[in-house]
């Protein structure tokens, strides 16, 4: 455990002297989120219906963003084989780093998710809902995204690899998290969709660590 | 299982198929020609679909080989991480574009078919997401194995991927009882036995089963050459 703690503040102290990467994947949030009022217009009906959606598909895209570099610096400095080497297993490293990456990507763009939706006219119940879905649902998108940066380290043009591989893994969380914001909206069951949203960070939290370190393995062989 | 273990070795997997091609070429050329005789002149229209009904006969059978084809890319995958067997990364490399092009023509016939049937190309139902999703699954498949200068890492990386993508698997096949949406429910593999008349039920195994045939004969043929290209590959490199 101690190794997992010392893992994880390693990887937000290196964020924090450098808070410069992290606030990129916020700026691309806005940008990209402020460019559907104008490709789609500026009708209030249309952006609330559409928010949601838009929200969580930039969401998912801004997580990306930063994925690259999630084992790729370890890798080309050699911290990874310290980690391979290391007397505790490398699952919990991996969920160390996972967790990292969430506290500096997917925590801010769940907090940042509400403001953008009220230049969408969402109501202050969605907005919570919106938040709450985020919350639950951004883990997910680390966890996903851990493993497709492990088997894509080293890769010929791997960020657009990354992504090709991330993105289908990420839909279930997609659909469900837009899915209850929707829900919230039309007064069905929100609960039920957060409960799906949470079972997926679940099964992702059981799974993913295994096949991230097994690909870190065959990468640091 | 030793039988299978018996062929990891290339090189008597290379004569072992070589020895079963011809046959099976032309079993599966014969199986076509019948099977399509069958599909095409030989079932009655539906009463409900006319003659679109026979767009079927390709529709089924591929869905059915593209999920056969990636719970293949799953098993060669574990068999290569556990047992680290040479021929199933190879042959992992051959079937993906095979199992992905059964995807694509799933997915193609299924909107001829819903033009007439569902007045539309595409719906974003349950079913159709899920197929598409796995035909996004062998991309990044087919993407990841050849994304590294040393081929055994993307082989490695890819049967990594393949198992976690399996999850996909039961979501398609489920995807349309658990979301009731328009594609309608299995009518073939169901527990009270099949829900189709034989007249049409009897083309379909016909098929399906020339879908297999074909299957397993692209699957051999690229095997073999993935083989001969490692060989090249390891003769062209300097000493």
């Amino acid at each position: 455990m101690t190794g997992f703690a010392a893992l994880l503040m390693r990887d937000l102290r290196l964020a924090w002297r450098r808070p410069g990467d992290a606030a990129v994947v916020l700026a691309f949030y806005v940008v990209a989120v402020a460019l559907f009022p104008l490709g789609v217009g500026p009708e209030a009906n249309i952006l609330a219906r559409i928010a949601a959606g838009v929200l969580w598909c930039t969401a998912l895209f801004a997580s990306l963003l930063s994925l690259d570099r999630m084992f790729a610096t370890d890798f080309e400095d050699g911290s990874l084989d310290l980690l391979l080497l290391a007397p505790w297993p490398l699952e919990l490293g991996v969920l160390a780093k996972c967790a990292a990456h969430w506290i500096v990507t997917g925590l801010p763009l769940a907090v940042l998710a509400p403001v953008l939706g009220v230049a969408f006219g969402l109501e202050p119940a969605s907005l919570a809902a919106l938040a709450a879905t985020l919350l639950v649902g951004t883990p997910t998108l680390s966890l996903i995204g851990g493993l497709a940066a492990a088997l894509t380290l080293g890769a010929r043009r791997g960020g657009a690899l990354l992504a090709l591989l991330a993105l289908p893994l990420c839909v279930p969380t997609l659909i469900f998290g837009a899915g209850a914001i929707e829900a919230q909206a039309t007064g069905e069951a929100f609960a039920g969709h957060l409960a799906i949203l949470a079972a997926l960070a679940l099964v992702a939290l059981a799974t993913t660590p295994w096949a991230i370190a097994a690909a870190l393995r065959q990468a640091g062989e | 299982m030793a039988d299978l273990h018996f062929l990891a070795n290339p090189a008597r997997f290379r004569r072992f198929s070589q020895r079963v091609l011809p046959g099976l070429t032309f079993a599966t050329v014969l199986a076509f020609g019948v099977g399509l005789w069958l599909a095409l002149v030989q079932a009655p229209p539906d009463y409900q679909q006319g003659e679109t009904v026979r767009i079927m006969f390709v529709h089924v059978p591929s869905a059915w080989l593209s999920m056969v084809g990636y719970a293949l890319l799953a098993a060669l995958g574990a068999s290569l991480l556990v047992w680290r067997h040479p021929l199933a990364a190879l042959m992992a490399r051959a079937a993906a574009p095979v199992g992905a092009c059964f995807a694509v023509i799933c997915l193609l016939t299924g909107s001829l078919w819903g033009r007439p049937m569902w007045g539309t190309y595409w719906v974003w139902d349950a079913r159709l997401t899920s197929m598409l999703l796995l035909f996004f699954l062998y991309l990044g498949h087919i993407a990841l194995s050849r994304a590294y200068d040393d081929p055994d890492r993307g082989d490695r990386a890819a049967a990594i991927l393949a198992l976690v993508g399996v999850i996909n698997l039961p979501i398609i096949k489920f995807s349309v009882d658990w979301w009731n949406t328009l594609h309608q429910p299995a009518s073939v593999t169901r527990l009270d036995g099949p829900a189709i008349h034989s007249s049409i039920l009897i083309p379909l195994l016909w098929m399906a089963a020339s879908f297999l045939m074909l299957f397993i004969l692209l699957v051999l043929l690229r095997t073999e050459t993935e083989i001969d290209r490692r060989r090249l590959e390891a003769a062209d490199q300097p000493l």
